[in-house]
């Protein structure tokens, strides 16, 4: 059922293809990391999937995303934009809420089974605690989780994350992959994701596609699509690449230049 | 509740006291009593009498409903402008509706004067009500022609080009009939004497359907906050809410312009006010800003009557007299989240 195809999809971009004719099929519960240098074409992928940017071919999530409305698309799909804009007065009880959208009618309001659900997700997030507090009283670790329990309220099968970890420290970039790796395992949901660093790429995602130019240069296993050679001509840059013989882990280091 | 609680006795308590001041008519403690008297099952001697009490019920009473209606109007609609462009300093007049007012009301009392003196209505306030509608019209259709896609920027862009127009040929205008200058700048500044009954029963449909519109849309106005694409991703149509929280809001504003004038400040310190007071849900505000500036302009339209008696200190004035202090006093209190 949440089977994500990708049909040749091209975005055009003040005249420019930021993606051009991308052809993917993401597997029920994969969760498929999408990785390329600045202006590759990430965004425009997610930003295609999520409805917010006009594309030439097919996304399907069952049905083709093109045929349904916005509130159907919004129940198959979820999205967590890089930069999402926090309303510093709203608690996050209310935020989270709005991801109910999809199922309160035009002129509705969320009724019982909607806060059960949100309380569910709370939850299973550990977030109780915070559902009374204002966003803009939250630290960075706890707004993204918030944003991530408002993306999961929409119980969408399908969950598109654009950076999901670039405004986070270390230790919080760990925490918040885990969880979304977690919630993969334990909801059956098919995960999409563009991601900067490498090494977690390489860790938590079942498989990658690197873009350049709006188009695929590679698909596979992290040790695949992740060598030295790639990398030096895709992102310009000198790392050595380790894969763990016994594991198959992959991690990617940048060399300096001088002695 | 407490809230809505709140916000209902200040305009029950507004209206009293509006009802009761005056530089004419009977002893201001006699109008509630008065009031009472004639609630049914009840009778006694208030000592007003019948020609008191015309002063009280056909000139204060629809000055009061009228304040009442254009103060609550303007300030549901500033907090759905606010909310739909994710604006805090805009107003309901942001697209162009009181311009689009002022020029109406200018073409009218200048070169339509000859050709309506027959009419049986009054055209400042019909012309003032279609060219305030226009005004917007034209705002949406350019800021839709423009980038493709009516987002919140390019709309509020054109706004600012439509505001500066309109103005142009409403300065064009008076500058060529100077003799109605000092009409228009009257009519600019806002004025609730002279109202009627007739003036409330003509705006009251207009504000009664824009405001139930606005508040079926509170829970649309705070999926907004979260931005246009998230709320597009959250399956609602961002464009097409947007348009129909403009036109009500548009059609409200106008219809209350073109009684009262463009009083200003209303629509931009009531939401703001009861944001600080009572929080930032739509939910909550929408409700509590038609309250509060029901109440407010009620009570601001008090010292107009009374402080150059006989002559009117303009409503407008004293809304921002008194408004702009007890705005900074509240941001000052408690800052606003940006």
């Amino acid at each position: 059922m949440s089977i994500v195809g990708f049909d040749a999809v091209s975005v055009g971009y003040n005249g420019r293809e930021a993606l051009a004719g991308f052809t993917d099929e993401v597997a029920s519960g994969e969760w498929l990391g999408v990785i390329g240098p600045n202006g590759a074409g990430k965004s425009s992928l997610l930003r295609a999937a999520a409805g917010l940017i006009d594309y030439t071919g097919s996304i399907s999530v069952g049905t083709p995303l093109e045929t349904i409305s916005g509130r159907e698309r919004a129940k198959l799909v979820a999205y967590v934009p890089q930069e999402p804009l926090i309303p510093d007065d709203m608690t996050a009880l209310d935020y989270v809420l709005l991801g109910r959208t999809p199922y309160v009618g035009y002129f509705g309001t969320e009724g019982p089974r909607d806060r059960e659900i949100v309380a569910g997700v709370l939850a299973r997030l550990g977030l109780e605690e915070f559902a009374n507090r204002y966003l803009g009283a939250l630290s960075g670790g706890e707004r993204q989780r918030i944003v991530l329990a408002r993306a999961l309220a929409q119980e969408a099968p399908v969950l598109l994350l654009d950076e999901p970890t670039s405004a986070l420290d270390i230790g919080h970039q760990q925490s918040a992959l885990e969880l979304i790796a977690e919630l993969r395992h334990t909801q059956g949901i098919t995960v999409i994701s563009a991601l900067h660093d490498l090494t977690l790429a390489a860790a938590y995602t079942d498989r990658l596609v690197m873009l350049n130019n709006g188009e695929i240069v590679a698909s596979g296993t992290a040790a695949e699509v992740l060598t030295a050679n790639r990398l030096g001509r895709v992102y310009d840059v000198r790392v050595n690449v380790t894969v763990d013989p016994e594991d198959g882990s992959v991690v990617v280091v940048p060399r300096r230049s001088g002695p | 509740m407490v809230w809505y609680g709140a916000g209902l006795a200040f305009v029950l308590g507004a209206v009293l006291i509006g009802a009761s001041i005056g530089p004419a008519g009977p002893a201001w403690w006699r109008v509630p009593l008065e009031l009472a008297n004639r609630l049914p099952l009840v009778g006694f001697d208030s000592g007003v009498s019948e020609a008191e009490w015309n002063i009280v019920w056909k000139i204060r009473m629809p000055r009061v409903l009228l304040g009442g209606l254009v103060g609550g109007m303007l300030s549901v609609a500033g907090a759905s402008y606010q909310g739909v462009f994710r604006n805090p300093l805009v107003d309901p007049y942001l697209l162009g509706s009181a311009a689009g007012a002022g020029l109406g009301a200018t073409l009218a009392l200048t070169i339509g004067r000859d050709l309506t003196t027959s009419w049986p209505i009054d055209p400042v306030p019909t012309a003032a009500f279609v060219v305030a509608v226009l005004a917007v019209g034209v705002t949406y259709a350019v800021g839709g022609a423009f980038a493709g896609s009516r987002s919140g920027v390019t709309l509020v862009l054109a706004g600012v080009a439509v505001v500066s127009f309109t103005t142009a040929i409403q300065t064009f205008v008076l500058q060529r009939n100077l003799d109605v200058v000092r009409e228009v700048f009257q009519w600019i500044l806002g004025r609730l004497s002279g109202a009627t009954w007739a003036d409330v029963v003509l705006v009251l449909p207009y504000v009664v359907v824009s405001c139930v519109v606005l508040m079926l849309h509170r829970r649309h106005l705070d999926v907004f906050r979260v931005g246009d694409d998230e709320a597009a991703t959250l399956g609602m149509s961002v464009s097409r809410v947007r348009l129909v929280i403009v036109v009500a809001a548009t059609l409200g504003t106008a219809a209350v312009v073109s009684v009262s004038g463009l009083i200003g400040f209303v629509g931009l310190v009531v939401p703001h006010a009861v944001r600080l007071m009572a929080g930032a849900g739509y939910r909550r505000l929408l409700p509590l800003s038609m309250m509060f500036g029901a109440g407010f302009l009620i009570l601001a339209d008090i010292p107009g009557r009374m402080l150059t008696s006989p002559a009117e200190t303009p409503i407008g004035v004293v809304t921002a007299f008194v408004g702009a202090p007890f705005f900074i006093y509240l941001l000052r209190a408690r800052p606003v989240a940006t």
